[in-house]
């Protein structure tokens, strides 16, 4: 990128009218400086001949010709922006889930993650929603906010929440008759200290606000007469 | 049935339509059989027809068309905001904009705090009612001014 100019620069020939300037041909070459230029060079324009081009590479012709012409698709450069979150949704926010297992559960959130989803947690001795990954667009953001600065979610990422992949074993004829023996998932026992971690210095703040415990166990549901376009969450 | 309250000079009226919904204003004068002239101290002096506006029990002493000193002058010697504050209809209005303001924390609050008041209140009824709590029997009256104050105590 050339070097912004602090000053802008002014026009040696300023217009007087549209398409009249304010200096002649002969003073404009003055002004210019050509004469100078000329003296340098000896009482001539300095001429650039045009450099000798390098020969072209002969190219070979394509061992293979398709039959159809087939049309490329078109190049796609598009990057998809960061997913905004929104400005009532800080750390320390109890987020209403609005779908899925634990709907209606009030929540605490902890921090967004790259993919955009945010990190939440129960905590999972008050309501039993663990440490998870929800979507904004399906929670509603209350205005309670909840001191988080003594919790560490640095070592939470997207990599943290993906599927272990199980090889599938070739199940032989006589298997296959007999009992399936799959252990049930079980879930590896340092993630369930880490939840136990996050939780224990977050039930600290909790437990400083009256009702916030029982409040973070109950669910929330629409009762009669609740309009939700004038409550105010 | 008379009317009782009239469209005068210095009757205080309460905005029910429009910008200035909710407002407590003062008619300052009557423009046409539809219209009057109406003002706050903070709002303009502004023409409002008389549909948009319901009259309330407060009046106040003015002249025609006073200035802004004078009329809130004029406001504060008749204490019109304490008077519409005290008033049942001011108090059921300030109840409600409460009520509307409350986040969802405070309804579960308020949750809490009512299933609290109504288990004591049910208790003491049926204590009353089979004469265990108080054995010496009581007027009525004094059975309502003690629950009157076990209300107080809950109220948010």
């Amino acid at each position: 990128m050339a070097a912004k100019r602090k000053i802008p620069i002014k026009t040696r020939n300023p217009d007087l009218i549209r398409g009249v300037g304010k200096y002649s041909r002969s003073k404009m070459y003055h002004k210019r400086g050509l004469w100078a230029i000329k003296a340098k060079n000896g009482g001539v324009f300095p001429r650039h001949d045009p450099q000798a081009k390098t020969p072209a590479v002969a190219e070979k012709p394509p061992k293979f010709y398709p039959a159809d012409n087939v049309k490329k698709p078109l190049l796609n450069k598009r990057k998809p922006k960061p997913t905004k979150l929104r400005a009532s949704i800080t750390p320390g926010t109890v987020l209403i889930l609005l779908a899925g297992r634990f709907m209606g559960k009030r929540v605490v959130f902890l921090k967004q993650l790259t993919s955009g989803l945010l990190l939440v947690t129960g905590p999972f001795k008050i309501n039993g929603v663990p440490l998870r990954r929800v979507n904004q667009s399906y929670a509603i953001a209350t205005s309670t906010k909840i001191d988080i600065s003594e919790v560490n979610v640095d070592k939470f990422d997207d990599k943290y929440f993906t599927k272990e992949v199980v090889k599938k074993k070739k199940k032989n004829e006589g298997e296959f008759f007999e009992a399936e023996k799959e252990d049930k998932r079980k879930l590896p026992e340092d993630k369930k200290e880490d939840q136990k971690v996050v939780d224990a210095s977050l039930l600290k703040s909790i437990e400083n606000v009256p009702d916030l415990k029982a409040y973070l166990a109950a669910r929330f549901s629409l009762k009669s007469g609740m309009k939700p376009h004038e409550l105010v969450f | 049935m008379p009317f009782k309250r009239y469209v005068e000079i210095g009757r205080v009226a309460l905005v029910n339509y429009g910008k200035d919904y909710g407002k407590l204003v003062v008619i300052v004068d009557v423009v046409d059989q539809n219209r009057a002239l109406v003002d706050a101290p903070d709002m303009v002096r502004s023409q409002m027809n008389f549909k948009r506006l319901t009259l309330a029990d407060i009046k106040i002493d003015i002249n025609r068309v006073p200035k802004k000193k004078t009329l809130i002058d004029a406001m504060e010697k008749a204490d019109v905001k304490n008077k519409w504050e005290n008033s049942s209809w001011g108090r059921k209005l300030i109840v409600q904009k409460r009520r509307t303001s409350l986040n969802d924390f405070d309804r579960f609050k308020l949750m809490l705090a009512k299933i609290k008041f109504w288990v004591v209140f049910n208790v003491l009824k049926i204590g009353i009612m089979l004469g265990i709590l108080f054995p010496i029997p009581m007027k009525a009256g004094m059975v309502r001014q003690e629950l009157a104050k076990l209300k107080k105590e809950t109220a948010a």
